[in-house]
């Protein structure tokens, strides 16, 4: 019974993976850019909420529905003043960027609260610990549910979005092709702007989930670009069901690994990382080659 | 006026000058067609029509506006569609999401997803297959078809029989003719003379960056062009 709790569980922590992930996967799918400073923006979004919620007594949901728009205009300013100057220079620059963007970060949070953990939880009552029982010794939380609704309607909704209406199917466009974008009259610029605002909001609404879920500090944003890019690698680069997939993959293993043993946590879920991505190595090595048959012959080629 | 005046243009990747001073002028409903050994410039000047390519020098100027400096997505919507070389389509797209992406953003007017599908009615049964999986004259239709969902006013088309079968450049070279039936203009860059002979109101042809022959088609042989194709003349000034 315990394993089916936490399966339950585990799935639920996934849609949190998911919902961090689909960013950092969203923004590498439209313009190459991995995004190192992914997990440090999500924190930067729950600090701005702390501080709202901490001065207003607002409720951090509230507070969230002012920070989204900020998160956007972020994701909007960084990408037309700073990643697409920097992707003139090639694919690695962008990489550099991101990741002296996330120095400034998390220093700056730093600078601004210190090195204390802080949390929402104790900003939204009884909502951070509520469950129902589902018989005996199943509990759900009811937190974790409604981020892992979140997730399916994000990552659903970005799909959606994506294929049905003609702003999509230009980031598509341009996610294909840059140059014959604007041959049929798109601005690319403003797309991947675009693109970017939506990456960096859905980071921004992982981070404040994180901050409802658990402690953060200023620091805490490798650790979760970490858990992005486990979950992102995992369910496949680029694709939005497979980061749903990839994030409930790493929630599983990380609630499993916890389960036999309380150190097993991590380890469990950086394990299956690295066993898919071995996994995914060795099938692409074999392609590369011309399929099994050519690398393991039944019959030796030319007899010895 | 003209629709589209072209003046002193230069333009070059990197070292390499591609168009050397090209001035050309194409008046509205006629067809142009650009012919030249690969490598004369005539992708490059027709980009550089579309803003797809920067010039260094010259003006473009349509419409009587210079649009020189105007990039190629704002250029669309004045009126100028390029259907790029090698076609370019969104390969990850389905057809009806490569014509609609175009429709989208492009000017309105009478062409619409109805008859841009009236015009190329192979496409109508392939209208929810992935792009990459055409074949390529259902991939050239459906390129002529995307740019013609921007509704231009000038046309411009880059070997648009490259690599089709002949059966297939006899079905694109069919919907070009009712293009220009219905008053296109167009500009189009093709290897083959004959074809270009006979389906343009003037030929212009392009050797090494610079035009050196240009005239109405019918008062042009396939001698003459040939001749100037091939820099034949001047080779021989050169030899004697």
């Amino acid at each position: 019974m315990i394993w089916v709790s936490q399966l339950i569980n585990g799935v639920l922590l996934g849609g949190y993976y998911a919902l961090l992930a689909c960013g950092l996967s969203f923004m590498f799918g439209v313009m190459r850019i991995i995004n190192l400073a992914h997990g440090d923006l999500a924190i930067l979004s729950a600090c701005l909420v702390f501080v709202i919620a901490d001065a207003t007594g607002l409720s951090p949901f509230v507070a969230l529905v002012a920070v989204l728009p900020v998160m956007a205009l972020i994701g909007f300013g960084l990408q037309r003043f700073m990643l697409e100057r920097s992707l003139r220079a090639g694919m690695l620059v962008p990489l550099l960027t991101t990741f002296g963007l996330a120095i400034v970060v998390e220093n700056g949070l730093f600078e601004y609260f210190g090195a204390d953990s802080r949390s929402l939880a104790p900003y939204i009552g009884d909502f951070a610990f509520d469950s129902w029982a589902l018989g005996d010794n199943i509990y759900i939380g009811s937190l974790a549910l409604l981020i892992f609704a979140v997730a399916v309607v994000l990552l659903g909704g970005l799909k959606l979005f994506l294929s049905h209406t003609s702003l999509g199917r230009a980031i598509r466009a341009t996610a294909e092709d840059p140059d014959t974008a604007e041959l049929v009259g798109i601005n690319a610029r403003h797309v991947y702007a675009v693109a970017a605002a939506i990456a960096v909001a859905s980071a921004g609404l992982a981070g404040v989930f994180l901050a409802m879920r658990e402690t953060f500090m200023p620091y805490s944003g490798p650790t979760q670009l970490i858990f992005a890019f486990e979950a992102v690698v995992i369910g496949g680069i680029g694709s939005l069901s497979g980061t749903l997939v990839g994030g409930i993959v790493l929630g599983v293993a990380q609630t499993f690994g916890a389960q036999i043993n309380p150190q097993g946590f991590l380890i469990a879920g950086h394990v299956v990382f690295l066993v898919v991505l071995a996994g995914r190595l060795a099938v692409g090595a074999v392609q590369a080659r011309g399929g099994l048959l050519r690398v393991f012959p039944r019959r030796p080629i030319s007899p010895p | 006026m003209s629709l589209l005046a072209v003046e002193q243009l230069d333009a070059r990747h990197g070292l390499l000058q591609a168009v050397r001073g090209v001035s050309l002028t194409v008046q509205a409903g006629e067809t142009l067609a650009l012919v030249g050994a690969n490598g004369a410039g005539k992708t490059t000047l027709l980009r550089a029509i579309a803003g797809a390519h920067r010039p260094v020098a010259g003006r473009i100027l349509f419409d009587g506006a210079d649009v020189t400096a105007v990039p190629a997505y704002a250029r669309l919507r004045t009126g100028i569609a390029l259907v790029p070389e090698g076609r370019r389509l969104f390969t990850g797209m389905t057809v009806k999401e490569n014509l609609l992406v175009a429709g989208a953003y492009g000017n309105r007017g009478a062409w619409t997803l109805d008859t841009v599908l009236d015009a190329f009615p192979l496409l109508q049964r392939r209208l929810n297959a992935r792009a990459g999986n055409l074949s390529g004259g259902e991939q050239q239709a459906t390129a002529i078809g995307r740019a013609l969902m921007t509704n231009p006013r000038l046309l411009l088309l880059d070997e648009v029989s490259l690599g089709l079968a002949p059966i297939a450049v006899e079905a694109v070279y069919r919907s070009l003719e009712a293009l220009k039936k219905g008053g296109a203009t167009i500009v189009l860059v093709e290897q083959d003379i004959g074809r270009a002979l006979g389906v343009a109101t003037r030929v212009a042809c392009m050797l090494e960056g610079r035009i050196i022959l240009s005239g109405d088609a019918r008062d042009l042989s396939r001698e003459q062009v040939t001749e100037a194709y091939f820099g034949l003349k001047r080779a021989q000034r050169a030899a004697s």
